[in-house]
């Protein structure tokens, strides 16, 4: 059989979200139902939630998630991670046995802490450290895949439909100010838990409806700068994008938008503004293998905040909806409305204009 | 009339159900079941709640009322028939549509009208009560589109720029039909193909009945609508391709 990065999966999908600004706590349940009524838009290869302000006890530290084929691979890694790593806490994450999902790896966690001594003999800060070693492991150590490893937050993926998936992993026992959620509809895959949404690094996670026509130009320009897209998904090289501009080019997220959601040139001409035109013109012209190109609609998830965004085109529903502290983003409104039947507003966001929503400071 | 509660079923089953009931039917608590209506004719469809994509695709006759919002694609290839939605509606409404009519109270999303067309007698109508997004009418080959821009009293909307009346790039490959704007259209900018007009009294009758219906369904005032500017959109050429590709 082929895995994931042997072979080109285009997709349909799924996406929903929900945060609370004040950074009040929420079970999964609300955010498994809100998959439901868009069911027919995953195909039971592929669903995943990320959820954040999980781990409150461990939060200095990076919770990696890792998937292992065997004993082996699970050996290999932990020797390599207390190389340079502090293990605070490992444990298997807890899953319900059910018929829906079968193929199971091995599904642990582990907390982590950088070692000081490490990162100053490396000169590196420890987000660097840590996207160095998700790297090395997801590409050199056979059978184990790291699919999260960000502080207070962690991604939940398998093959089944996202429902499924929720159930699977005992998403209403955890509480987080928010969480987001992916159906998956491969057209043609060979079926690995690490091709499942979100995408994630550090506290980043994507979950992205769409087919982006521009994944090669992005992966070769994004590979340049040490990143490694190692399943042939567009929604790997989405995230690793967000982790380039937000952290290393330490962009804002609506700059990070101007560049892989680019206007026109010709929208850029009609805009008023001398000042907004000659930004927008040096983020494309300066980040142009950047330009997300095809349909897409992503939600990128963060600690303290949610960004969501379309292509210009808009060639992907997406729905925001708002109620009280709440704020909610999805494929379809009937998905919102599953989470929360009335609204105090909900309107449909234009195509490359970034949704940002942030916890109010201090609350998460 | 009969009522059914619709909560938790597929859209099988309910279109299933659809075609032993009655003519007249009441569809309670919708949540995003698609299909809704495909094909149909000779009933009357009412529905409570958010239907799913593809509400009433091929609809063939009769009548579909929604009290809420629509999601994508309503009407995709309706050939005959009325839906009246008080609510918004989702990006691609009347996709391909080739007949009847659509009337919206809110906003619609991306690509209202997308591919329109007509023959002969028929002349599809999609009326939307609010402002549209970007792309409206884009390849347009036939039939009638309209956008009030009123207020809506609905929750929020949909795609709104700025206040205008239509987003971006408006009939793009826009070769056939009619698209009338109730604004003057300042700072929007249509493509080379099109002709963009204050009508004539005479070009505007042609609309007035579409928006009568509009007034009578959702309660506005014909009068107050009318006294308003508009501007009327029509493909400039018989040879919309023309040098496009040869030298013809």
């Amino acid at each position: 059989m082929q895995i994931e990065g042997q072979v080109r999966i285009p997709s349909g999908c799924a996406i929903s979200a929900v945060i609370s600004k004040e950074g009040n706590k929420m079970n999964g349940q609300a955010i498994i139902d809100s998959m439901r009524p868009m069911h027919a838009r995953s195909n039971g290869l592929g669903g995943g939630f990320a959820a954040y302000g999980i781990y409150p006890k461990y939060k200095e530290l990076f919770a990696f998630h890792f998937f292992f084929n065997d004993y082996e691979a699970k050996k290999e890694c932990e020797k390599l991670l207390e190389e340079s790593y502090d293990v605070a806490h490992a444990e298997v994450i807890p899953t319900r046995k059910m018929p829906q999902i079968t193929d199971e790896p091995l599904i642990w966690r582990y907390f982590l802490s950088p070692r000081p001594s490490v990162l100053a003999r490396l000169q590196l800060d420890e987000n660097e450290l840590v996207v160095q070693t998700a790297m090395k492991i997801n590409t050199q150590i056979k059978g184990a895949y790291i699919f999260s490893c960000g502080k207070n937050m962690g991604a939940f993926k398998a093959v089944g439909y996202p429902e499924d998936v929720g159930e699977y992993y005992k998403l209403d026992e955890y509480e987080a100010y928010s969480w987001t959620a992916h159906g998956r509809y491969p057209t043609n895959t060979p079926g690995w838990w690490g091709g499942a949404h979100p995408f994630a690094l550090l506290d980043y996670s994507i979950v992205h409806n769409g087919e982006i026509s521009s994944y090669d130009a992005n992966r070769r320009f994004i590979e340049m700068f040490g990143y490694k897209c190692t399943l042939q998904t567009d929604t790997e090289v989405i995230t690793y994008i967000a982790d380039y501009l937000l952290r290393r080019q330490k962009m804002t997220l609506e700059e990070m938008a101007s560049v892989v959601a680019a206007s026109f040139w010709s929208t850029i001409e009609r805009n008023e503004d001398p000042r907004v035109r000659e930004k927008l013109t040096y983020l494309r012209t300066a980040f142009s293998s950047l330009l997300i190109t095809g349909p897409f609609s992503i939600i990128l998830g963060f600690s303290g905040g949610l960004m969501a965004l379309n292509d210009r085109l808009k060639l992907r529903s997406m729905v925001v909806g708002e109620r009280d502290d709440k704020v909610y983003i999805a494929s379809e409104e009937a998905a919102i409305r599953t989470m929360a039947p009335d609204l105090d507003h909900i309107y449909a966001p234009v195509g490359g204009e970034p949704v940002i929503v942030k916890v109010k400071e201090g609350q998460f | 009339m009969e009522q059914m509660d619709i909560r938790g079923l597929s859209h099988r089953e309910i279109n299933d159900k659809l075609r032993g009931a009655e003519d007249e039917c009441v569809l309670e608590n919708c949540l995003g079941q698609r299909f809704l209506g495909a094909a149909m004719h000779g009933k009357e469809l009412t529905i409570h709640g958010t239907p799913g994509n593809a509400l009433g695709a091929y609809f063939n006759g009769g009548r579909i009322t929604v009290h809420g919002n629509a999601q994508d694609a309503v009407g995709d290839t309706m050939n005959e028939g009325v839906m009246v939605i008080h609510g918004n509606i989702g990006d691609a409404a009347g996709y391909a549509m080739r007949g009847g009519k659509i009337f919206v109270k809110g906003d619609a999303g991306y690509r209202a009208g997308i591919h329109m067309k007509a023959y002969k007698e028929k002349v599809p109508v999609l009326v939307i009560g609010g402002s549209a997004g970007s792309f409206l009418g884009e390849y347009q080959a036939g039939g009638i589109i309209v956008v009030l821009g009123l207020k809506t009293q609905n929750e929020g909307g949909r795609c709104v720029f700025n206040g205008r009346i239509v987003g971006n790039f408006p009939c793009t490959g826009m070769h056939g039909g009619k698209m009338l704007l109730r604004s003057n259209c300042a700072g929007i900018a249509f493509p080379k193909n099109v002709t963009a007009h204050a009508p004539t009294e005479e070009e505007l009758a042609e609309f007035i009945p579409h928006i009568r219906e509009f007034c009578e369904y959702f309660g506005y005032d014909e009068k107050e609508i009318l006294s308003s500017p508009f501007t009327l959109v029509t493909p400039d050429s018989h040879n919309p391709y023309k040098q496009l590709y040869v030298m013809n």
